[in-house]
């Protein structure tokens, strides 16, 4: 079984980096909202010893300008596009998702549910994908945090409101401080934690949710290397994606890839579950029956 | 892995293991030697992403000197990457890629360069491009001002005396590198200034958002509009 490999959103940018994102099964956009964000002020980056924080807060040109400018030089690309959907209300996803559902280019939707660089909606996630769903027949996945004491019961809500799939996880916030001055290191003060510590968090979560829920399951969290990609599958994972790793390497999907090509390592027992792009043509319209 | 040229923000860079050639201690700085791979050299001004060993992220610095096979950095240990960087010893090895960014714009009448502290680092293989053209240098201490023998031909102030100080009423085409106070005050003696500048930066090729810096009101990636930027309001 060939495992499919994506970005994390916010980890690559398909226009500045072609041949980076031509490597990938699927690239996944940047988070897109209703209107054009400027994002955090800088600095938005800090490291720590095992892994790195960003602020960027969902910087974007907004719905408008992403379907009549970025989308169509995606599409050029010949990679099954996935777009992350963002906002600050179920009346904003409800809106993005509303108008991508008339772009073919589009093939999935993820719902970045749980960015910890933003306010948070007043919604809850469950009502958020229940918004998404009323308004479009692409495949929906909801990316959840790792910053929840029972992650598999938010899984289950999500999929119970209609959810196809789950993009498991998305950074955790976290604060790094100056040494010289013990103030923030990022501009905004708190960040989104990722890299090799989010690793065993992320294993943990997507354990946890394959036990949980029917739908398949996207994993990603300080993968490195075909073992991390392996580690995912075996608890669960249908495709894994690459994310905090594409800043130092951006041959990391070519490497891994070749990695996994090569690998003789037992992968467990591999998931029955398709990850939607990877067979464009049986996409549902509604529910998964991937399973 | 191979080293295959890849389209990064419209530019082409390549990303090689390379063997630490040398690395010598100029004051509190380190000059690293790198061999130079099939990596290309780049326009002064541009940047490479420097694998900072026991680091999770790369490290961005500018190119200070192209000698024939070789890739010279100038790095001052002031963090834990700095110091991974300045550890490195003939033997080991990092992963480096580049070039990277917007150089300066080569084509002008009457180069002055400006520098401060370790933003010296790239006027050395830009002042080879223009032909050794004058230069301005200032340093927080003589300890650190031993680094000027890089531009020996540059006028040097120490601090308390600003390298603004030194700038004349009417400078020509200024470029410049150094800490941001002391772009802002060159900006502001010299419009038109080419000002190299500096950010936090993840990935060094528009994948991260993280260096973004105001220009016009609105942020725009260092790394992919930069490094070099003319006039930033």
């Amino acid at each position: 079984m060939r495992i499919p490999l994506l970005n994390a959103s916010g980890c690559l940018d398909a226009l500045t980096a072609p041949t980076v994102a031509s490597q990938l099964d699927a690239f996944v956009t940047k988070t897109v909202t209703p209107l054009p964000r400027e994002g955090n002020p800088p600095p938005r980056i800090a490291e720590s010893d095992a892994g790195m924080l960003n602020s960027i807060g969902l910087q974007n040109p907004g719905i408008d300008a992403f379907v009549h400018d970025t989308l169509p030089r995606i599409a050029e690309l010949a990679v099954p596009i996935w777009v992350s959907v963002g906002g600050f209300a179920a009346s904003d996803y409800s809106e993005v998702c509303e108008r991508l559902d008339d772009e073919p280019s589009v093939d999935v939707v993820e719902l970045n549910l749980s960015c910890p660089n933003v306010e948070e909606a007043a919604e809850s996630v469950t009502e958020l994908v229940a918004a998404a769903r009323a308004v479009t027949t692409k495949p929906l996945y909801a990316k959840l945090s790792p910053a929840t004491w029972d992650v598999a019961e938010s899984a289950r809500a999500v999929e119970a409101a209609g959810a196809d799939g789950l993009s498991l996880v998305n950074t955790i916030r976290g604060l790094t401080l100056d040494a010289g001055t013990r103030r923030p290191s990022l501009g905004r003060g708190v960040g989104g934690y990722s890299g090799p510590a989010l690793r065993p968090i992320a294993l943990a979560c997507v354990h946890a949710c394959a036990e949980a829920v029917a739908v398949p399951i996207v994993g990603m969290g300080g993968v490195t290397s075909a073992d991390h990609v392996l580690d995912l599958v075996a608890v669960g994972a249908s495709g894994v994606a690459l994310g905090t790793i594409l800043f130092s390497d951006p041959w990391a999907p070519r490497r891994i890839r070749a990695e996994l090509d090569g690998s003789t390592t037992a992968t467990g027992v591999p998931s029955e579950r398709r990850i939607h792009d990877f067979v464009p043509e049986t996409t549902p319209r509604r529910r998964s029956s991937a399973k | 892995m191979p080293c295959d040229t890849v389209s990064l923000g419209g530019r082409e860079a390549r990303r090689e293991r390379l063997d630490v050639l040398g690395a010598e201690q100029i004051g509190p700085y380190t000059l690293l030697r790198l061999e130079r791979g099939e990596l290309e050299p780049g326009v002064p001004g541009q940047f490479f992403m420097l694998e900072a060993p026991g680091r999770p992220l790369p490290r961005p610095m500018s190119l200070c000197q192209a000698p024939p096979g070789g890739l010279t950095f100038l790095l001052e240990p002031v963090g834990p990457g700095t110091r991974s960087l300045c550890s490195l010893r003939p033997g080991d090895a990092i992963h480096v890629l580049g070039p990277l960014g917007n150089g300066f714009d080569l084509d002008v009448q009457s180069p002055l360069l400006v520098g401060g502290g370790v933003g010296i680092a790239p006027l050395p293989y830009l002042a080879e491009a223009l032909g050794d053209p004058p230069a301005l240098l200032g340093f927080r201490s003589d300890r650190h001002a031993e680094v000027a023998c890089l531009l020996p031909d540059a006028e040097v102030v120490v601090e308390p005396r600003l390298v603004t100080d030194l700038l004349p009423d009417d400078p020509g085409d200024v470029l410049a590198c150094g800490p941001e106070p002391m772009l802002e005050a060159v900006r502001r003696r010299a419009s038109g200034a080419q000002l190299a500048w500096e950010a936090p930066m993840a990935c060094g090729y528009g994948a991260c958002y993280g260096c973004v810096v105001e220009v016009g009101g609105r942020y725009r990636r260092l790394c992919i509009d930069g490094p070099v930027l003319r006039d930033v309001a």
